[in-house]
């Protein structure tokens, strides 16, 4: 027995459990084919309210359900399943994220073959869902006309997470006196050019061009699964 | 505040190394914070204080090392330590850059007597 202190190399990402249940979470969306978005925003940015609209308009054609996250209540949830027939509520209690072990244990029981696409909306937190891959294979970030043009510099983190932005409440930029040049050099600053569209969902400005890009990039992950033998 | 949930999976992390090399008390666990990383130190500090309280690792402590974010260009091919929020090019504002450091958050290494 030595008492002399020893230092043991580790070297291993902390999240490494949540790292491979994303991980598995993406292999069995590519293999059922199912397109995986999440949507992360502040809360009250409108990430229900959007996906109401964006899925009422792709329901038509695309097999969809969504899981969406909330410490409390099964508000969110109630109002989806209007827009769509598939809907589970994760609430995490006192939990102020979603991890890939909820989302796999809330997929449970869904037969992914069935679905064309999976949207998931994270918890209202503009700080850590950034730390946690859902095994989702495209991440939206939302923030509002209303909140300010320097929320990008604020959190540039989860901006650096995501593959493209919305700036929603579009119908408000106006009364909120939005200077949007400057909210999009600062989303470009944190996350150099990164894709930025915008929407309203009450008027229905962007809606239909997202659902468009949103099953384009379905398409185009396909034909490249093709291509690699996928 | 998700760095009670980081700490956790710290101790979790070190308990089973622990444990897999036959016990012993551990004096100091490394671990490696990138700037993009979405963790606060001085959070994870105050989190692992309390989060070890109860545990084989009640004794020991954390050492942070905080990763700078370093980011290559490809139209300039070369890299800079851009301060963030800010991570564009500052010779040409290109997009598309690649970071190559500063998302980390890793367990680098932990100090144990047996």
């Amino acid at each position: 027995m030595s008492s002399q202190p020893r230092i043991i190399e580790v070297r291993a990402r902390i999240l490494k459990e949540n790292d491979l249940l994303a991980r598995e979470l993406r292999e069995r969306f590519q293999q059922a084919d199912v397109t995986a978005i999440s949507f992360v925003s502040s809360p009250g940015a409108g990430k229900t309210t959007f996906l109401e609209k964006l899925m009422s308009m792709m329901s038509a054609e695309h097999r969809i359900a969504a899981l969406v996250g909330d410490l409390a209540t099964e508000n969110d949830a109630n109002r989806l399943s209007r827009a769509c027939s598939q809907v589970r509520q994760i609430t995490t209690g006192t939990v102020c994220h979603l991890d890939a072990k909820m989302v796999a244990k809330a997929l449970e029981g869904w037969n992914l073959d069935e679905l064309d696409f999976l949207f998931v909306e994270n918890v209202g937190n503009l700080v850590c869902p950034s730390s946690y891959d859902l095994g989702e294979q495209m991440r939206f970030v939302l923030l509002s006309a209303t909140e300010g043009e320097d929320k990008p510099l604020k959190y540039p983190t989860i901006f650096n997470t995501a593959d493209a932005a919305l700036i929603t409440k579009m119908d408000l930029a106006q009364a909120a006196e939005l200077d949007l040049a400057a909210m999009r050099c600062n989303i470009q600053s944190v996350r150099p050019g990164m894709p930025v569209l915008e929407v309203s969902s009450k008027t229905g400005q962007g809606i239909e061009q997202i659902a468009g890009i949103i099953a384009a990039s379905a398409v185009g992950r396909a034909i490249q699964a093709t291509h690699t033998g996928q | 505040m998700h760095e009670l949930s980081i700490v956790l999976s710290i101790i979790e992390q070190i308990e089973e190394e622990t444990a897999k090399r036959g016990g012993g008390q551990v004096e100091a666990i490394y671990v490696r914070v990138g700037v993009l990383s979405g963790v606060d130190t001085e959070a994870l500090r105050f989190a692992y204080d309390l989060a070890r309280e109860g545990t084989g690792l009640a004794g020991s402590r954390l050492e942070i090392e905080a990763v700078l974010l370093l980011v290559f260009c490809p139209q300039c091919s070369t890299t800079h330590a851009p301060r963030p929020p800010n991570i564009a090019c500052p010779c040409c504002i290109t997009p598309e850059q690649e970071i190559l450091h500063g998302r980390e958050l890793e367990v680098r290494a932990f100090e144990i007597v047996q």
